[in-house]
């Protein structure tokens, strides 16, 4: 078990280094200019070359690189540009929303998608199951943004129930936050339920058709007992595996859904930082998701071993 | 025992709670305001970004600030007199007067604030270079020797625009006007929270209580600034409509700013009042002067007769309500409003256009327009001005791009094979337009000059006389002047001038209508 | 019958069952998506030449006789917007969806006939995987400009590791085949074996995997014209349409609702033709497709 975190780490690092080098190359061999942004449109060009010199960019490329490489090392992932503010504070002060806003999505969908799958699996072929495979096609296929503005409309504004916006923090205010999380995490999640619920439908389909589970049927045990006791944990694997794959579009969704619902998170940082140049803060952003993608994963291989005991590494 | 126990329990466990809930000990007015923008960058002479001009009016104070009628007063100045040759002014500072940091506002602080504001404001380059000297004459007077009149004085230090002048500490006015600076110390009526200060997603006001008004009431941005209110929180939301729902149910208390179309989401609501906002916007086409086909003033004449304000406004405003088919250059309802020279008839005329491109000898060359896509009052400009220049026979590309990428890309007089432009569009708040000397428009330097490159000596020449002229009527008739030759060289096209709402929850009294979002004056029942 | 038998022959009519029912789905979904491609081909027949008419004096009109989808804020017809929009989003997705298949059977032929290739490429797209797609297509797009070329190429990006290693894992499992060895054994060139007896294994699942990633990038196309950093207005596609829309969707809801729907209707048939191909495609290979996407 440690041989396999240990080597799991080490082969993380290389990758934070592809994800280094791809951030890096993307944002520096563009046009368009953040001196200016900052400086206004009079500025003159003596102006500009003491805010980029301020800032850095008028050293050679690879010098950039190298000088950038060395203070992640370190654990500094640069200041922003614009407001001077470190970014792993700016990532910190925003994390709480999105992680609680992550969690919240990430809860309803266990608690929802998996069951709905593996009752779809479970009565194959009947009008639930065709009811969850439609259902599931169109959580892929809405875009995330049209259904925040739906359910804004119909639940925030026509019907008064839900605030149309802004965050609370559980820890100031629980059923405040709760009130504020509803809608939002219900637009992150509807994507990630139309995924988990195939998914956890088709692998137990196949599972269910397997003789293990023929055995237990034989034996004489009791539908459910054959669920949930074989069938199921044997489906686990693909299922595990595609939420890992799934925090992905969890991150991509929780962009436009910090957006369409105003919470200060981390996505919204993102899109900010990006439309305004802010550089260092893009960089350390996309880094920050990279890593935490990897130890998601990292943490579902490790999860693979506690479910199914014929993985070894 | 055990009571003592779980009663200390209690006690320590109200202690804590109290600790890490201060604000909840005392119930603090809070006014929740939403902006047009977010805020990021803190220093205004190093950005002329409206937000950070309008954060720094609530933490600034001002020497003279204009009124509802654009007209320059008296602000942190108690009085003030000219030499009789003209050649030297003389400023006394109010009593009171004191920083956030306890010091107290002295005349070197003022100068060093002209000092750096004069490094990079139109206005306050053009006094930098007719300025022989300034000098403290006592801690709160001081002194400016010219080697000639200096008639917009008044006006420059009351500037409401890009880039107003502030009043900072010597210690941080003497850094360069390049430096970005950080540390907020103003002697404005609003202290800023920097602990609660997130940049693009809301920043925090406090009274600061040791601020001294003027006595009269609060006039636009002139008069006495009182703050009734103890806390103000500025949230950004990057979607208006959310904004506006927010608004409706009372989640914030303002909001600064929308559009015509979005009023009528409002217009309902019994719960909130909506005001047309005092200051308009222009929006205007730029040409480049520099590249052909624009750099003949045929071509652009050509432009000039298709183009009607009422087809612009009606397609991006639409509701006749909210706009202003505006002939002056230098704003409507403003002293210097003049409707000289205005070649619009409100009918395009295709014949004329088509006239004066053969007689160009354009040849149906394709011109590129640029615009920002990320910015909504931008949005409906190019597609229409595309439309437009389809009719007369003149083809064209729209390249979009991200707003500092426009800024970088319009800064430039290249050819468009290298990196150019041929048109693009520019939209002002009108409070930049008012000021002959200040209305960037009206830089006529050529290649060095605003973007657009205007190339017109004989409008220099104008504007420096303007500069000399302390006579009002002489000084309409220099702008009438200016703006007949403005019309006829086609320096831009204006494409009318058009009003945003405000809004407020009905138990919000108070608010100053201004071109600048400003929270004094303001209650909250 | 036996309990046993009774499951294995209801299992068997519910397997023919569902492959009834799954093709008449997917043949459902095919006519759709063919109704939506042939309006978006035929969009300046149907709506003539003036489509993109701005006409200042009928902005936000609701839908009715004359304009059956409403106007937008410049009085464009909405109809008209949506159809000729079809004809950008579905290049684009097909565009992404063909360039991220082909580039990444590519790497995947490769990497997983070379051995010594994979662990470098490997990484490389685990790094790729790792950064979020949407974050990705937005950057590169607001840095470089939007363009056909521009857009595609973002959307592409993200979806090529996926690509990789569904063919890789095919070719790990099909080059210890005895024909493989045969072919090897006989001499003939490694790119020619793959090409000519690997690659063929590919085809089903890889055609499966083009059809959800054609459905992803015209959803992609969406998202990256509602943040902003779309096409320019005057290219409408379902995304800058989207985006417009945004503004004033409260004033005038069927500006997001028209073009919503048929973005949602045609990704709907795409991903349902997808799961239909799939299911007649042996669902063994498709095995493959799931666990490795």
């Amino acid at each position: 078990m440690l041989r396999l975190v240990a080597l799991r780490i080490a082969m993380a690092v290389p990758v934070m280094l592809v994800v280094a080098t791809i951030v890096f190359l993307l944002l520096r061999l563009s046009p368009g200019d953040p001196a200016l942004i900052i400086a206004g449109e009079t500025a003159g060009p003596e102006a500009l070359a003491r805010i980029r010199a301020d800032m850095g960019l008028d050293r050679p490329l690879f010098v950039q690189y190298l000088a950038w490489l060395a203070e992640i090392a370190r654990g500094h992932l640069g200041t922003s540009v614009l407001s001077k503010i470190p970014v792993l504070s700016l990532i910190f002060d925003r994390l709480e929303p999105t992680l609680v806003l992550a969690l919240s999505a990430i809860l309803i969908t266990v608690l929802v998608a998996v069951p709905l799958g593996a009752v779809a699996a479970w009565r194959h072929n009947s009008w639930v199951d065709r009811a969850v495979m439609m259902l599931s096609v169109l959580g892929f296929s809405v875009p995330a943004f049209v259904i925040g503005y739906i359910l804004i409309l119909l639940f925030s504004v026509k019907a008064d129930i839900f605030p149309v916006q802004g965050y609370v923090s559980p820890f100031d205010d629980p059923v405040a936050a709760l009130r504020h999380l509803a809608l939002p995490s219900i637009t992150l999640a509807l994507v990630f339920m139309a995924l988990i619920s195939r998914v956890t439908r088709s692998s137990l389909l196949e599972v269910l058709g397997e003789d293990f589970v023929r055995t237990a049927r034989a034996k004489g045990n009791v539908e459910r007992r054959v669920l949930w006791r074989h069938a199921l944990p044997n489906a686990a694997v693909p299922i595990i595996t595609v939420i890992g794959l799934g925090i992905a579009l969890l991150i991509s969704g929780v962009v436009v859904t910090e957006s369409v619902f105003n919470l200060p998170g981390v996505g919204r940082l993102t899109i900010d930082a990006i439309l305004a140049r802010d550089y260092p803060v893009v960089q350390g952003l996309m880094l920050f998701f990279a890593l935490i993608y990897i130890g998601v994963n990292l943490l579902i291989d490790i999860a693979y071993v506690i479910v199914d005991p014929r993985i070894r590494y | 025992m055990l009571t003592n126990r779980r009663e200390a329990l209690a006690l320590s466990a109200g202690a804590l709670f109290a600790a890490m809930n201060p604000a909840r000990a005392q119930t603090k007015k809070t006014l929740r305001l939403a902006p047009h923008a977010a805020l990021r960058v803190l220093d205004p002479v190093v950005t002329n970004a409206y937000i950070t001009r309008n954060h720094a009016f609530m933490v600034y104070d001002t020497l003279f600030a204009v009124d509802s009628h654009y007209r320059p007063q008296p602000q942190m100045v108690k009085e003030w007199s000219v030499g009789d040759d003209k050649l030297s002014w003389t400023f006394v500072l109010r009593e009171g007067l004191a920083f956030h940091d306890g010091q107290p506002v002295t005349a070197e602080d003022c100068i060093a604030s002209i000092a750096r504001w004069a490094k990079k404001d139109v206005v306050g380059l053009r006094l930098a270079a007719v300025t022989t000297g300034m000098r403290a004459v006592d801690a709160k007077t001081f002194r400016i020797e010219l080697k000639e009149p200096f008639g917009p004085m008044l006006e420059g230090f009351a500037r409401p625009s890009s880039i107003p002048l502030f009043i900072m500490p010597k210690r941080i006015a003497d850094l360069p006007a390049d430096k970005v600076l950080e540390e907020v110390v103003g002697s404005g009526p609003f202290r800023f929270v920097q602990s609660e200060f997130r940049p693009g997603v809301s920043w925090v006001y406090e009274r600061n209580d040791k601020y001294v008004p003027r006595a009269e009431p609060p006039d636009g941005l002139a008069g006495g600034k009182v703050v009734k209110v103890d806390r103000v929180e500025v949230v950004w939301f990057p979607s208006k409509q959310t904004a506006i729902n927010a608004l409706a149910k009372g989640e914030i208390d303002l909001l600064e700013n929308m559009n015509a179309d979005q009023r009528s989401l409002l217009a309902d609501n019994k719960g909130v009042t909506i005001r047309r906002r005092p200051g308009p916007n222009a929006s205007t086409i730029r040409f480049n002067w520099a590249q052909p086909p624009f750099d003949n003033v045929k071509v652009r004449q050509a432009v000039q007769a298709v183009v009607t304000q009422q087809d612009y406004m009606d397609a991006s405003i639409g509701d006749p309500e909210s706009y202003q088919v505006c002939p002056a250059f230098f704003g409507c309802g403003t002293p210097l409003e003049t409707a000289v020279g205005f070649p619009d008839t409100g009918k395009p005329n295709l014949a004329k256009a088509k006239a004066l491109l053969q007689e160009a000898g354009y040849k149906g060359e394709k011109i590129v327009i640029i615009t920002p896509g990320d910015i909504a009052s931008f949005a409906p400009l190019a597609p229409l001005t595309q439309q437009l220049l389809r009719q007369i026979g003149i083809p064209s590309e729209i390249q979009t791009m991200e707003w500092s990428a426009f800024l970088a890309r319009r800064a430039k007089a290249d050819p468009v094979a290298e990196g150019g432009w041929n048109l693009a569009h520019a939209v002002f708040d009108r409070i930049d337009l008012i000021s002959p000397l200040g209305n960037l428009n009206f830089d006529a330097r050529g290649k060095g000059a605003y973007t657009g490159f205007v190339e017109d000596p004989e409008t220099e020449a104008l504007k420096g006389r303007y500069q000399r002229e302390t006579d009002p009527a002489k000084q309409k008739a220099i702008v009438e002047a200016m703006q007949k030759r403005a019309y006829e060289l086609v320096f831009y096209i204006p494409l009318g001038t058009y009003f945003d709402y405000e809004a407020f929850r009905s138990n919000v009294s108070g608010y100053v209508p201004s071109p600048v979002m400003v929270a004094w004056g303001v209650d909250k029942a | 019958m036996s309990a046993t038998e009774r499951a294995t022959s209801s299992a068997r009519r519910t397997h023919f069952v569902e492959a009834l029912l799954a093709n008449r789905v997917a043949l459902f979904s095919g006519i759709l998506l063919l109704a939506i491609v042939l309006s978006a081909v035929l969009a300046t027949v149907i709506t003539g030449d003036d489509a993109f008419l701005i006409r200042p004096r009928q902005r936000l009109r609701p839908p009715g006789a004359e304009f059956w989808f409403g106007t937008d804020a410049l009085g464009r017809d909405v109809f008209a917007l949506v159809l000729h929009g079809g004809r950008i989003s579905l290049l684009v997705g097909l565009l992404a969806a063909l360039a991220g298949a082909t580039v990444g059977t590519a790497i995947g032929l490769l990497t997983g006939y070379f051995r010594w290739l994979d662990p470098i490429v490997m990484r490389v797209m685990d790094g790729v995987m790792a950064i979020p797609g949407i974050l990705f297509a937005v950057a590169l797009v607001s840095l470089v400009g939007p363009s056909l070329v521009t857009i595609v190429a973002a959307i592409t990006f993200a979806e090529i590791p996926r690509v990789t290693r569904l063919v890789r894992s095919v070719v790990l499992s099909v080059r210890e085949e005895s024909y493989v060895r045969a072919a090897e054994g006989l001499g003939i060139p490694p790119l020619l074996v793959l090409v000519r007896h690997i690659l063929p294994s590919c085809i089903a699942p890889l055609i499966v995997q083009t059809t959800y990633m054609f459905a992803a990038a015209i959803l992609s196309e969406a998202v990256l014209g509602f943040l902003g950093v779309g096409f320019p207005p005057d290219l409408p596609s379902w995304g800058n349409v989207l985006a417009e829309g945004r503004a004033v969707f409260q004033r005038a809801p069927w500006t997001i609702i028209a073009p919503g729907l048929f973005l949602a209707v045609t990704v709907m048939a795409v991903n349902l033709l997808g799961d239909g191909l799939r299911d007649r495609l042996d669902p063994r290979l498709s095995r493959a497709a799931k666990v490795s996407s």
